[in-house]
C-alpha cells in the first residue's frame, strides 16, 4: 500500500459457519462495505468503507457478524496517539479541515458523573410516586416579580406568553437537511403526543408539519433559511441561534448538493445553491442589537410567543446571560461543549466551549445574584444522557433540558458519528429517499415516546426519593446534590458541598 | 387613516397599523422600531424619522419614508416594497427573500447582506448614492444596484464588497477601477442584456423619485456576479 493509505478503523468478523449469504448486510449497508463473490459463493467485506453503524449487525439474521476495532495499531506512543497520527496523514492526504460528526468524544470529565443526589432518610419521608400525585409540569417564560393586584384586591394573573411542557423535556434543533423528514415527522408527533416540543432548527418548516405548530419551537439563526411571518407565527416560541454546543464560533453549511426537493423548498432558497450560515448573525453585534431582533420578533407575533436565544456554553457564559436576560428574551438556552452536531470542524467540536454542567451554575447563581433570575427561564443542552442528568440539571438551576442525541438513540442512531457522509443506515442524517423510509415515523415517535415515559417516571422516582413531589421545589436546589472527585474550585462553581459533607 | 405618532411608542403604533385594513400616514415619526413588522396588503406613509428594523419580516405591504430611515430597513422582508425619500442606515435588507428597497440617497455598511432568492422571489434594492463597507456579503440571490448619484469624489461603494458572495447580482455605476473585489466572482462592464435588466430596476427609481432614466443609465455599470455556487467549498476530510 501507499503513503497515503491510513489503516480501517474497525474489521468486520464474519462467522463463516453462521453466514449463509442470505446477502441482507449487503442490502442494508449504504456505504457498501459488503458484497457476495459469487465465483466462490461467499460475503466479503471492504472494512475501509465501514463506519460502525452497526446496521449489518442488527439485521443479521443469523448473528453471523460482529463489527471489533482493529488491533492493527501504529507503534504505542503516550504523546502520538493512533488518532492523532492518523488525523495527520488524512489531512496530509487531502489537505482539508478535519470534519466530523456528534458530539465530542474526548475524554473529558463529564460533571454529571461526579455529582450525586440525596435521598430522605428517616426525618423527612421519601414519596412513592406510584401511590401519591407528583408534578413534572414546567413553564417557560419570564415570571413577574412579585404578586400584583389589582385596586379590588383581585389577583393579577396575566401573565407574559409561557410555554407547557409536561415534563421538563424539550427535542432540541436539528434542521431538516441535517436529519430527514422521517425523523422530522418522528421528533414533531412525539412531541405532540408528549405534550412537550421539538425545534424546527435553522433549516425552516416544512409544509407538512405546520399541523405540529402547539409543540414547535422555530428557530431563526444567521442564515434565516425559510424565515418568514407565516414561520415565525407557526409555532409556540421562537429561538434565536446565536450559537451551538458543537461548533461555537463558527457558522454552518449545508453544501449544494444536499440543498435539494423539499430542503430547496423548505430552507426557501435555489436547488443546489450552497446554505450558508454565516458565523455572527451580521445585524447582532452587541446586547442592544439583540434585544432589537428579540422585539422585531415578538413585534411580528404580536407579543404572543416567548422568545428563547441559545448560545453555547463559552468561558464568559455568565455574564454573556446576564446581558440576554436584559434583552427581553424570555428564555435562555445553554448549549453544552458535549452537544452534537450534523457536522463540524474537529478541532472546534473536541476543542472550543465548556462543559454545560459549570455554565449551568454559573449562570445560575448569577441570575440570581443580579436578582434577574426570574426574568428568564434557562433550557439547558449538549449531552443531557438520562433521567438523573436531568434531575442533576434541575437542581443545579435549570427550568428544563433540551435533548437531541438521546432522541436520536431512541431513533435508531448508533453513534457512528458519520453524519455528515448523508449515508445514515438508519435515516436519520440522509436525504437518500430509500434510507429515509427505514425510518418509520409510527416506531419512531413511538420509541421517543417510550423514552421520554420512562425518563419521567425516573425523575418522579428520583424526586420522591428526595421528598419532593413538584420539579419546581427541586429548582435550584443545590441542596440535594453533593460532589464526588472534585477539587474545591469545581464544587465552588457548581455551588454544591462535596460528598459526606 | 391618519395616525399622529408623536409621543407614540411603536408597540401603540403598529397596534394601530395592525387594526385597520386602510392606508395610513404616520406623521411625526420619531424613532418608532419595527414600524409594520410582518405587515402584508397595505399602504403605510410615514413623515419623520422611522428607527430601527422598519418593515422588518415585511410581507406585502408598501411603505414610503418622506426622510431618513436607520439600521436594518426591511430585515427578512419577503415582500412588499420599502421606499425611503432619504438616506438608510446599516444592515438594510439583511436576507430579504422577496420585495424590493428604494433608497434616494445613501446606504450604510452591511446593506443586502445574505440577499436570497427563491423561485419567483427575487429582492431587489437600489440605492441611489452611495454605499458603506461590506455591501452584498454572502449574497445568495436578488439584484443590488447602486447608482452612486451625487457621490462627487467618494467611492461608490466601500471596503469589502461581496465577500462571499454565491447567489444573485450586483450592479454599480462606476468603472469601478478603485474597488477591490474578491476573488470568486467575476466583476465586468454591463453588457446589453445587464443593461435590459437595469432599465427595469432604474427606471423605477427613476420614476419614484424623479430622475431622468437616459442620464442615470448613461454612465458605465459594473456588473459583479460570483463563479460558483459554493465560494466555501473548501474540502473536508472525513474524520
Amino acid at each position: 500500500m501507499s503513503v497515503e493509505f491510513v489503516y480501517p478503523e474497525f474489521e468486520i468478523i464474519r462467522n463463516t459457519e453462521r453466514c449463509t449469504a442470505c446477502r441482507i448486510c449487503e442490502r442494508q449497508c449504504a456505504n457498501k462495505v459488503h458484497s457476495f463473490r459469487k465465483e466462490r459463493d461467499v460475503m466479503e467485506a471492504d472494512e475501509t468503507k465501514c463506519v460502525n453503524c452497526q446496521r449489518c449487525v442488527s439485521f443479521c439474521p443469523t448473528r453471523a457478524l460482529k463489527i471489533v476495532k482493529s488491533d492493527c495499531t501504529l507503534r504505542e506512543n503516550a504523546n502520538w496517539q493512533n488518532e492523532t497520527i492518523k488525523e495527520i496523514y488524512r489531512q496530509a492526504n487531502r489537505g482539508g479541515v478535519l470534519l466530523s460528526s456528534m458530539g465530542n468524544p474526548k475524554p473529558l470529565p463529564v460533571y454529571w458523573d461526579k455529582i450525586l443526589i440525596n435521598a430522605s432518610q428517616v426525618t423527612n419521608p421519601p414519596i412513592d410516586p406510584l401511590r401519591e400525585p407528583m408534578e413534572t409540569r414546567v413553564f417557560l417564560g419570564k415570571k413577574p416579580e412579585k404578586v400584583q393586584r389589582y385596586q379590588n384586591g383581585k389577583l393579577k394573573y396575566e401573565l407574559p406568553p409561557q410555554m407547557e411542557l409536561s415534563m421538563p423535556i424539550l427535542f432540541s434543533a436539528m434542521s431538516y437537511g441535517s436529519v430527514s423528514y422521517n425523523a422530522h415527522a418522528s421528533l414533531a408527533r412525539a412531541a405532540k403526543e408528549l405534550g412537550i416540543f421539538y425545534n424546527t432548527g435553522e433549516g425552516g418548516l416544512h409544509e407538512d408539519f405546520y399541523c405540529y405548530g402547539k409543540n414547535t419551537v422555530v428557530q431563526v439563526a444567521s442564515g434565516r433559511f425559510g424565515v418568514h411571518e407565516e414561520y415565525l407565527k407557526a409555532g409556540s416560541a421562537i429561538e434565536i441561534k446565536m450559537g451551538q454546543g458543537a461548533k461555537p464560533g463558527i457558522g454552518g453549511h449545508l453544501p449544494g448538493h444536499k440543498i435539494v426537493g423539499d430542503i430547496s423548498r423548505t430552507r426557501m432558497i435555489p436547488q443546489g445553491s450552497d446554505a450558508i450560515s454565516p458565523a455572527p448573525h451580521h445585524d447582532i453585534y452587541s446586547i442592544e442589537d439583540l434585544c432589537q431582533l428579540v422585539f422585531s420578533l415578538k413585534e411580528v407575533t404580536e407579543y404572543k410567543k416567548p422568545i428563547i436565544v441559545k448560545v453555547a456554553a463559552v468561558h464568559n457564559i455568565a455574564a454573556i446571560a446576564s446581558g440576554i436576560a436584559r434583552s427581553g428574551a424570555d428564555i435562555i438556552a445553554i448549549d453544552g461543549f458535549r452537544g452534537g452536531t450534523g457536522a463540524a470542524p474537529t478541532r472546534i467540536r473536541d476543542n472550543v466551549g465548556i462543559p454545560v454542567e459549570l455554565a449551568l451554575a454559573a449562570v445560575d447563581s448569577r441570575l440570581r445574584e443580579e436578582g434577574i433570575r426570574n426574568h428568564v427561564s434557562l433550557i439547558v443542552g449538549g449531552s443531557v444522557r438520562s433521567a438523573a442528568d436531568v434531575v442533576k440539571a434541575i437542581a443545579l438551576g435549570a427550568d428544563a433540558c433540551y435533548i437531541a442525541t438521546a432522541a436520536l438513540l431512541a431513533l435508531g442512531c448508533h453513534l457512528c458519528r458519520t453524519c455528515q457522509s448523508g449515508n445514515c443506515n438508519w435515516g436519520i442524517a440522509t436525504q437518500r429517499p430509500e434510507l429515509v423510509e427505514r425510518l418509520d415515523p409510527d416506531a419512531g415517535s413511538r420509541r421517543l415516546i417510550n423514552l421520554m415515559n420512562a425518563w419521567r417516571h425516573e425523575i418522579k422516582e428520583l424526586m420522591g426519593g428526595m421528598g419532593i413531589n413538584s420539579i419546581e421545589s427541586l429548582r435550584g436546589n443545590r441542596l440535594m446534590l453533593r460532589g464526588i472527585s472534585m477539587t474545591d474550585k469545581e464544587l465552588e462553581i457548581l455551588g454544591i458541598s462535596h460528598a459526606g459533607e | 387613516m391618519l395616525l399622529n405618532a408623536k409621543n407614540l411608542h411603536y408597540r401603540a403604533l403598529n397596534e394601530a397599523l395592525r387594526k385597520t385594513s386602510d392606508d395610513c400616514t404616520v406623521t411625526e415619526c420619531c424613532g418608532q422600531r419595527y414600524i409594520a413588522a410582518g405587515m402584508s396588503a397595505k399602504n403605510i406613509t410615514i413623515s419623520g424619522t422611522p428607527g430601527n428594523a422598519l418593515g422588518a419580516y415585511l410581507n406585502g405591504a408598501t411603505i414610503t419614508v418622506h426622510g431618513n430611515a436607520q439600521e436594518a430597513v426591511g430585515d427578512t422582508m419577503n415582500a412588499g416594497k420599502i421606499v425611503v425619500h432619504g438616506n438608510i442606515g446599516d444592515a438594510a435588507g439583511y436576507a430579504m427573500r422577496g420585495g424590493k428597497i428604494f433608497v434616494k440617497g445613501n446606504a450604510g455598511y452591511r446593506a443586502g447582506i445574505h440577499m436570497k432568492a427563491y423561485e419567483e422571489k427575487k429582492p431587489l434594492m437600489v440605492i441611489g448614492g452611495t454605499a458603506g463597507s461590506f455591501l452584498g456579503e454572502y449574497q445568495a440571490g436578488g439584484a443590488i444596484v447602486v447608482l452612486g448619484l451625487g457621490a462627487k469624489d467618494n467611492e461608490i461603494v466601500g471596503y469589502f464588497p461581496c465577500t462571499g458572495m454565491h447567489g444573485g447580482k450586483m450592479f454599480l455605476r462606476s468603472d469601478c477601477r478603485n474597488v477591490k473585489f474578491p476573488n470568486q466572482l467575476t466583476a465586468r462592464a454591463a453588457d446589453k442584456t445587464d443593461l435590459e435588466e437595469l432599465n427595469v430596476y432604474v427606471s423605477e427609481y427613476c420614476d419614484l423619485f424623479g430622475y431622468n432614466l437616459h442620464e442615470v443609465l448613461s454612465s458605465p455599470f459594473t456588473v459583479i456576479t460570483p463563479d460558483s455556487k459554493s465560494p466555501y467549498k473548501q474540502m473536508y476530510v472525513a474524520n
